[in-house]
């Protein structure tokens, strides 16, 4: 078990250099930070001089090692439009796109579910089409047209719920706060997060669907059923075990995949996140912000598939992680 | 598909084609439809240049005075416009032929782009085996690991920034191409790789390196058609999310300029105009985007179900 | 009065175009505690025999027709619900590979324990002493710890002996065993046969064994179908069956036994293949490959007929009886 968290943490650790090579290479060749520190006013003789204090003359290497130095110590430079720490000004972000993400994966796993079990146990029944044939509708319209679409609805004709910002959010601890405290909040994130869970939840009752039919089709299921067990028991203890499996594996790259969607929610619905911040960025050319925001995009994604790794060999009985780490 | 037609030994995969394929196709009115549709919607947008009625991309033709006009069936409409104008006064029918056709151009030419480098890296790596092959799966693994779309912004706004908006705008399509290509070959490499190593211990692969074929000759001529049918299912469901992709990277901002708009650039466009009434010019390209991501993904379920290895397994 | 009393059954499968009919009017009894042999080539339609006495055909198989009478109850049209009490219960399956029969991510002891409280109102406690005493009556080793173990964790012949000591948990009266040792190491396959044969004849129990290895047939069982073609071409004592093989298709599977053929012969196959569901031809459906098969044969579909104490579908088991015994005083 231990071997093969120090093996997964290793590959974590290589990924992250990787990423972080990547990133310094973007700041070396986007933009110059002296423009952006001094203006244009000063003498080539004050700018040759600066860039030895800064280090800009240094080698490649030296710049990257100190560059790596600095992130690791959280310092991931200073966002040319805040005047800030660029991590600071992810911080105070992050929280409004974890809780949408948030808000977005308790309506895929609350529907996913049941959704996906019950078109695999009754294929052929009517509901069963629909639900089969609204999810293949589902993956076809992009998530900001699903949002535009919501907003043009619920907010613009009907006047049922805000189509834009947080609204009434509560402050928690630190940079957090939550939309999950009271009603305006509540009102403020549900279309964001139905949009942002568009995409993925008929992904997911695809997928439910599919394993939990090719489980039902297995010979583990038929001999639950020649020992005369209830088939609620074979359906949610045998199969749908086995169904989930695989499941938590794709779920852990999606969770991902959902952080870059949150971009394309967070643009439509003015949602004061990191991913509307990026946008921002990307058209200030704010170049220490951009390269934080890949950085900590990319440790996201790094911990939560380790994170997922580790789970699917804790609940897969078959999966023997000490072997694993030999 | 004309690769099919001309492979002179008959495949396992075009004794299905011919039977089993055909025959599913005509009992299944959604996949006729659905192939009805895209052919429509794909011949009309190669076609633009000659049914458009406007050339988008051409400023003389524009007249920013024709601006927000809606569809025909709405008051206040101006009847040579039948779909209405966009913001800056094109012809929206015009336009959004011309985009279908971008769209549709970058998400074959991505999907191609993936299938290249995908079948190539899975047969080198089933073939060769080895370190070689971990080391490959491995890189799958964590390019997979990553989201495509995430890889694509910030390639993108990288590129952009490096370059300018208008080095970018220029030469957007070859970047969304490219990034769109490269991001998802694992998806091919890893069936591909799983049908050779399938094939690979078979006899008939066996006897060809006895016969002294050499390597490639072995895996262009013997392996690769017998990897068509699951290339096949994946290409058709890339190519839906290829044109997701381009849309939404255009949407943000990152992908075809507003001066020569793909569907996604278009909505974008309205998008803004969506409070102030203007809701065409959002609307109808969506539908269409919707349709068409639709109607492949359609296909793709269908093609599915008929040449599932699975079902032909004895 | 027997135990099981199979009349007339048969099973088809509604293909895309065609019903084709799997399982042909099939007829036989088993008495209480008796051992009952079905023997035939894979597809020959003996495990279907089996599943549709459970009512476990998946799709696209149903019982179209026929009876199944099973303690006394007609069973052939019960839904699943009514099923239920009697599978596992009254009638236990065993199934052909140990290795996908149990469930990956459940423990032995859930496994055992869920079948008995499926049937019978117990604790987890007194399930699991039951679990526990049946483990030993197969002879597992330290059987209070494979409770807690996964299947991956145990070998394949103890696997089966688990699934064994499954099917005997609620004492059944019937026992359908499905190739049980197809899967198996060869050397443990004697091992798990002999272990079936105690166990059945110490709890009284009645077993269909299905099989396609006559020598097996002939050491566990009392009486043998042989199955051609979803049919039963012929039934008996397993000894008559073996000594005396009316029909020429039974000739040849004995024929075909290893220990039949001297050292340095090849082994005697019957030529041909059993013809395709879809493909089965209107007389005997042996005919093509019966060397002794006349234009009679090829045309009307033989009847089950008694000769010599078995029973046995062939027009020309009379000229063939005959023309062998000729051959012997020559």
């Amino acid at each position: 078990m231990l071997a093969y968290l120090v093996k997964r943490l290793f590959q974590a650790i290589a990924v992250m250099l990787a990423i972080s090579f990547i990133g310094f290479a973007i700041q070396d060749n986007l933009g110059d930070p002296l423009r952006e520190l001094v203006g244009q006013s000063v003498s080539e003789e004050t700018r040759q001089q600066l860039r030895d204090e800064l280090g800009l003359n240094d080698s490649f290497l030296t710049q990257y090692v100190r560059f790596l130095g600095n992130a690791v110590q959280g310092d991931l430079g200073t966002s040319y439009f805040f005047k800030e720490p660029a991590l600071d000004v992810i911080m105070k972000k992050l929280p409004a796109t974890l809780e949408l993400v948030l808000g977005a994966t308790l309506i895929i796993v609350g529907l996913s579910v049941p959704l996906g079990v019950y078109t695999a146990i009754k294929p052929n029944s009517i509901p069963s089409k629909i639900i089969m044939g609204a999810s293949i509708v589902g993956i076809s319209i992009p998530v900001f047209l699903t949002a535009i679409l919501m907003i043009y609805v619920f907010s613009v004709e009907l006047h049922w719920l805000p189509s834009y910002g947080r609204g009434d959010v509560v402050h928690v601890f630190g940079y957090w706060d939550t939309n999950f405290a009271n009603v305006d909040g509540w009102a403020h994130i549900l279309l964001p997060s139905i949009a942002l869970a568009s995409i993925m939840l008929p992904l997911f009752v695809r997928l439910i669907r599919a394993e939990m039919m090719e489980v039902l089709q297995s010979e583990y299921v038929k001999y639950a059923k020649a020992k005369g067990i209830h088939p609620g028991r074979i359906y949610f203890v045998h199969a749908l075990k086995n169904t989930l499996l695989p499941v938590i594996t794709v779920g852990g790259v999606q969770i991902g995949t959902m952080v870059a969607y949150t971009i394309l929610t967070e643009t439509v619905f003015q949602w004061p996140g990191m991913g509307f911040m990026f946008l921002e960025a990307v058209n200030r050319v704010d170049t220490p912000l951009i390269v934080a925001y890949l950085i900590v995009v990319g440790f996201i994604f790094v911990v939560t598939n380790t994170i997922v790794d580790l789970i699917y060999g804790l609940v897969n009985p078959t999966v023997n992680l000490a072997r694993m780490g030999a | 598909m004309s690769t099919v037609a001309t492979n002179p030994e008959p495949s396992r995969f075009e004794r299905i084609w011919n039977s089993n394929m055909a025959y599913s196709f005509r009992r299944n009115p959604v996949a006729v439809v659905s192939l009805a549709i895209f052919l429509a919607i794909a011949i009309m947008s190669l076609l633009a240049p000659v049914i458009a009625p406007f050339d988008p991309y051409d400023p003389a033709q524009i007249d920013i005075m024709n601006s927000e006009y809606p569809p025909v069936w709405v008051d206040g409409s101006e009847p040579e416009f039948i779909l209405g104008t966009d913001d800056q006064g094109r012809d929206l029918w015009s336009t959004i032929l011309y985009g279908t056709r971008l769209s549709l151009l970058i998400g074959l030419c991505a999907v191609g782009l993936q299938a290249f480098l995908g079948i190539s890296i899975g047969l080198i790596a089933g073939y060769i085996g080895g370190r070689l092959d971990s080391l490959l799966m491995r890189l799958a693994d964590i390019q997979l690991s990553f989201s495509t779309l995430m890889v694509a912004i910030i390639f993108l706004a990288v590129t952009q920034a490096m370059f300018g908006s208008e080095t970018f705008n220029q030469y957007a399509v070859f970047f969304l191409i490219a990034v769109i290509g490269v991001a998802e070959w694992p998806q091919y490499a890893r069936t591909v790789r799983a049908t050779v190593l399938a094939e690979k211990k078979k006899e008939y692969v066996d006897s060809a390196r006895v016969l002294g074929f050499g390597p490639l000759r072995i895996m262009v001529r013997h392996i690769l058609p017998n990897s068509l049918s699951p290339i096949f299912v994946i290409s058709t469901v890339q190519v839906a999310n290829a044109i997701i992709s381009e849309a939404s990277l255009s949407f943000l901002g990152l992908g075809m300029p507003p001066s020569q708009p793909s569907l996604g650039s278009l909505i974008s466009s309205g998008f803004d105009y969506i409070f102030s009434g203007s809701w065409w010019i959002t609307a109808i390209p969506g539908v269409v985007l919707v349709v068409l991501v639709l109607v492949i993904n359609l296909l793709g379920d269908w093609m599915r179900d008929v040449l599932n290895p699975k079902l032909y397994k004895g | 009065m027997s135990l099981l009393s199979v009349r007339d059954l048969t099973v088809k499968f509604a293909m895309r175009d065609q019903t084709v009919t799997a399982l042909d009017q099939i007829s036989f009894d088993l008495g209480k505690g008796e051992r009952l042999g079905i023997v035939g080539e894979s597809g020959a339609g003996k495990s279907i025999t089996g599943f549709a006495l459970m009512n476990l055909l998946s799709r696209p198989g149903f019982i179209d027709s026929g009876s199944i009478n099973f303690e006394g109850r007609e069973i052939a049209g019960l839904s699943d619900k009514e099923m239920r009490p009697i599978r596992g219960n009254r009638m236990a399956m065993i199934f052909q590979d140990p290795m996908v029969t149990l469930n990956p991510v459940l423990t032995i002891g859930q496994q055992m324990v869920e079948t008995l409280q499926a049937h019978r109102k117990l604790s987890k406690a007194d399930a699991e002493q039951i679990s526990i005493m049946k483990l030993r009556e197969v002879y597992i080793p330290s059987p209070e710890d494979r409770l807690g173990q996964y299947p991956h964790e145990l070998s394949g012949g103890m696997r089966q002996r688990i699934v064994i000591a499954m099917a005997l948990l609620l004492e059944p009266e019937l026992i359908i065993a499905d190739e049980p040792t197809t899967a198996l190491d060869v050397t443990i396959q004697a091992d798990i046969m002999e272990l079936l044969l105690e166990l059945c004849t110490s709890n009284m129990v009645g077993l269909i064994l299905i099989t396609h290895d006559l020598g097996v047939v002939s050491q566990m069982t009392e009486r043998t179908l042989v199955m051609y073609a979803g049919r039963i071409i012929e039934a008996g004592k397993t000894r008559e069956i073996i000594n005396d093989p009316q029909h020429p298709y039974t000739q040849g599977l004995i024929n075909a036994l290893p220990q039949q053929t001297l050292p340095g012969q090849r082994l005697k196959q019957i030529p041909g293949n059993m013809p395709g569901l879809t493909a089965i031809p209107d007389g005997c459906p042996f005919a093509p490959r019966c060397q002794y098969a006349i234009d009679n044969c090829r045309r009307t579909r033989p009847e089950t007929v008694s000769y010599a104490n078995v029973e046995v579908a062939c027009h020309e088991v009379n000229r063939l009886h005959n023309t062998v015994l000729e051959d012997q005083s020559a």
